[in-house]
């Protein structure tokens, strides 16, 4: 049994196949070329602070939609223009939890990123990146209690 | 070559602005570098002709604690495609926090024809010019450099205890929680390991960013600096100084702002910083 859900599982063993920092650069930055931002019928700006992720440089929000079928799917803004880091972690995020319950999305652990990111994760990065997981993982098992109440 | 705020700064010429490097991107005796704190950036894309310079893997030694050697600084420059006639522009995020950190070090081997992007890449990219992803490449030199000299600029924990013991002139850029013991760190950054909170004493406390303009990261005016360094904390221009953070990357931010900016004739900046006088066995500190 895999410590993430399958689909980040399986990216993170992809990850562990780039030895060399500047290739797993690139792959992150292809995911972060990926970005698209909160579409307006989720949310439009000036965007709530309630979403707004503690702690992160990148100015980064995230928003959990719970769908009819009881999965989940993720939104992400990053407004800070060099958020290249945020920006690539909310695609992968998005990639790889929409669709999973709020049960599955709450058991993901902040310390994914150091997985993700290892050599390419910069000093003031660490804490905002971690941030942003744990804001998904907070939504998650907020929806979680709402589902049970 | 410098911003018309520049003017009365000590020595403008150490700045440049964006827009005449826009005009000199293709020159070949100016190499730009970028260096960052965030590893990503450069390669996301960068400024057109510009060279990377990583802090960690290419300023400082692998394994000891301190900065590359003369041979590691030749071997670096030779990569970068300069010789000592080359003129140096330093750019990057963070308010140019880590390019004032490469141009220090630049500084311990003697490589003075370098200048600092005003703005760095903030405003650069606020004014949408443009960036790009292709890496140059740059014909290997032969640069000789003369060995490093950490006397002039550069602070050790012996020369600090001697500041500290004679009432000499302290900075301290850490933000205001850091320097009061509140916190052992940045906000929003890891603990990197002190084990006690509080300042050198002595010390006063100057946040390094104060220095800037925090919607296009350009410097203070010459006035704004001098109310903030000279009247403000009462920093007496004619003494030395030393300035100090946590690993003496922010504090080289302050070192410029003070040595080239408002003229300080006799400033350092103290490395070891708070990861080191915050772990010494028996040194004073002050909360």
């Amino acid at each position: 049994m895999s410590a993430y859900p399958e689909p980040l599982q399986d990216l993170l063993d992809t990850f562990t196949t780039f030895e060399d920092p500047s290739e797993r650069a690139q792959v992150l930055i292809s995911f972060a070329d990926q970005f698209t931002p909160v579409p307006p019928e989720v949310a439009t700006r000036p965007f709530g602070k309630d979403h707004l992720v503690p702690a992160c440089e990148s100015e980064a929000y995230v928003w959990a939609m719970l769908q009819p079928d009881g999965t989940m799917k993720l939104y992400f803004a990053v407004e800070n223009p060099s958020g290249i880091s945020a920006k690539a972690l909310a695609v992968m995020l998005t990639k790889t939890l929409s669709g999973l319950t709020p049960a599955e999305i709450a058991t993901v652990s902040p310390e994914i990123v150091e997985g993700l990111f290892r050599q390419n994760i910069s000093m003031g990065k660490g804490m905002g990146l971690m941030s942003m997981v744990g804001a998904v993982r907070t939504l998650a098992q907020r929806a979680q209690g709402q589902a049970s109440s | 070559m410098s911003t018309p705020a520049a003017a009365s700064y000590a020595k403008p010429e150490v700045l440049v602005s964006t827009e005449w490097l826009a005009g000199n991107i293709s020159n070949p005796g100016i190499r730009v570098i970028e260096s960052n704190e965030d590893t990503l950036l450069y390669a996301s894309g960068h400024i057109p002709g510009a060279a990377h310079v990583d802090w960690t893997a290419d300023l400082n030694d692998q394994v000891r604690r301190d900065y590359i050697t003369r041979e590691g600084f030749e071997a670096l420059m030779s990569r970068l495609g300069a010789t000592p006639d080359t003129t140096i522009v330093f750019y990057g995020d963070k308010n140019n926090w880590w390019a004032t950190y490469a141009f220090w070090v630049f500084q311990l081997f003697g490589h003075t024809k370098a200048k600092i992007l005003n703005g760095g890449r903030l405003k650069w990219e606020k004014e949408g010019r443009e960036l790009t992803r292709e890496t140059p490449t740059f014909t290997a030199t032969s640069y000789q450099a003369p060995e490093r000299n950490d006397k002039t600029i550069r602070a050790f924990r012996d020369d600090v205890q001697k500041v500290v013991q004679e009432k000499g002139q302290l900075v301290d850029v850490r933000s205001p929680d850091e320097y009061s013991g509140k916190r052992l760190h940045m906000p929003d950054y890891p603990n990197e390991g002190a084990l006690r909170g509080g300042h050198i004493p002595g010390a006063k406390s100057v946040p390094w960013a104060k220095a800037v303009n925090p919607e296009d990261g350009t410097f203070k005016s010459v006035d704004e600096l001098k109310k903030l360094y000279i009247d403000e904390q009462g920093l007496d221009p004619s003494k030395p100084v030393t300035a100090y953070c946590r690993i003496g990357e922010r504090s080289s931010h302050t070192w410029f702002a003070l040595t080239y900016l408002l003229g300080f004739p006799n400033v350092r900046n103290y490395d070891g910083s708070w990861t080191e006088w915050g772990n010494s066995v028996g040194l004073p500190i002050e909360k």
